[in-house]
């Protein structure tokens, strides 16, 4: 599929900054005429990429996350959240509901969340080398709705 | 973030104003266990008219929040929640177990 434009950011794992990284791909994904509801989707799942790299990648440290979102011409949104962080040993039980190792500050639903409200979900992680989410979502044409 | 309180007949009200993920949830969760404490409330109702936008993040606090309500044999209810938190919520099944309230009337 072609790709038609793309982003990338990247900021540091500061918890204030996941509010910037939604939003940011929220503006970019406007391109595709979405719904508010489909907004509201893609915006909580970027921020529950984005919170699990500041809460599980870097617990102790500051480090680097990247965003890359691109649209393609069947009006599909990827979107890409990657850290260079601690990795995950277990991505089965990561994404099972529930499951959290951050304590009762953490619903263990990040990932429940990110795959209800996307197409697709892909996890690539190695221990100790960081992990890569990513996500796709189908914007449905206001024109095909009508 | 801003949080609102008011202790009336028993039941603590606390309204939410703002966007509710894991940076505002990190205070929110510090004001609300405060608040609880020094009431001792029988009721605590969250109204989330205010709030724009929540991730699992504001479930964690709910959750927590309940159960130290439990803890003071209390009862926890959500309202006013606007649409795409209640679709975080029903995502994570949460309105199965904490009452939510009729949404807000009017999105801003």
């Amino acid at each position: 599929m072609d790709e038609i434009n793309s982003v990338k950011i990247e900021f540091l794992s500061r918890s204030r900054n996941e509010s910037f990284a939604r939003t940011a791909v929220a503006c970019f994904a406007a391109q595709l005429d979405p719904t508010l509801d489909e907004l509201g989707d893609i915006k909580t799942a970027v921020s529950e990429a984005v919170t699990n790299c500041i809460v599980h990648a870097y617990p102790d440290s500051l480090g680097r996350i990247s965003v890359k979102a691109r649209l393609f011409g069947d009006s599909s949104l990827e979107i890409a959240v990657r850290d260079w962080g601690r990795g995950i040993e277990d991505i089965g039980a990561a994404r099972a509901p529930m499951f959290t190792t951050g304590g009762d500050e953490r619903s263990g639903m990040g990932f429940s969340i990110m795959e209800s409200f996307m197409d697709k979900l892909r996890v690539r992680s190695k221990p100790g080398r960081g992990t890569t989410v990513t996500m796709t979502r189908r914007i449905a044409s206001r024109a095909d709705a009508r | 973030m801003n949080l609102e309180t008011e202790f009336v007949g028993g039941t603590l009200r606390l309204r939410f104003d703002g966007e509710l993920d894991h940076h505002a949830a990190k205070k929110a969760v510090a004001t609300i266990e405060e608040y609880i404490d020094a009431f001792l409330p029988r009721r605590c109702v969250m109204d989330f008219s205010g709030v724009t936008f929540m991730d699992s993040s504001g479930i964690a606090v709910l959750i927590k929040t309940r159960k130290r309500m439990g803890e003071l044999d209390g009862t926890l209810g959500v309202e006013n929640i606007r649409k795409q938190p209640m679709r975080v919520l029903r995502a994570a099944g949460v309105d199965r177990i904490v009452p939510i309230a009729a949404p807000a009337a009017k999105e801003a």
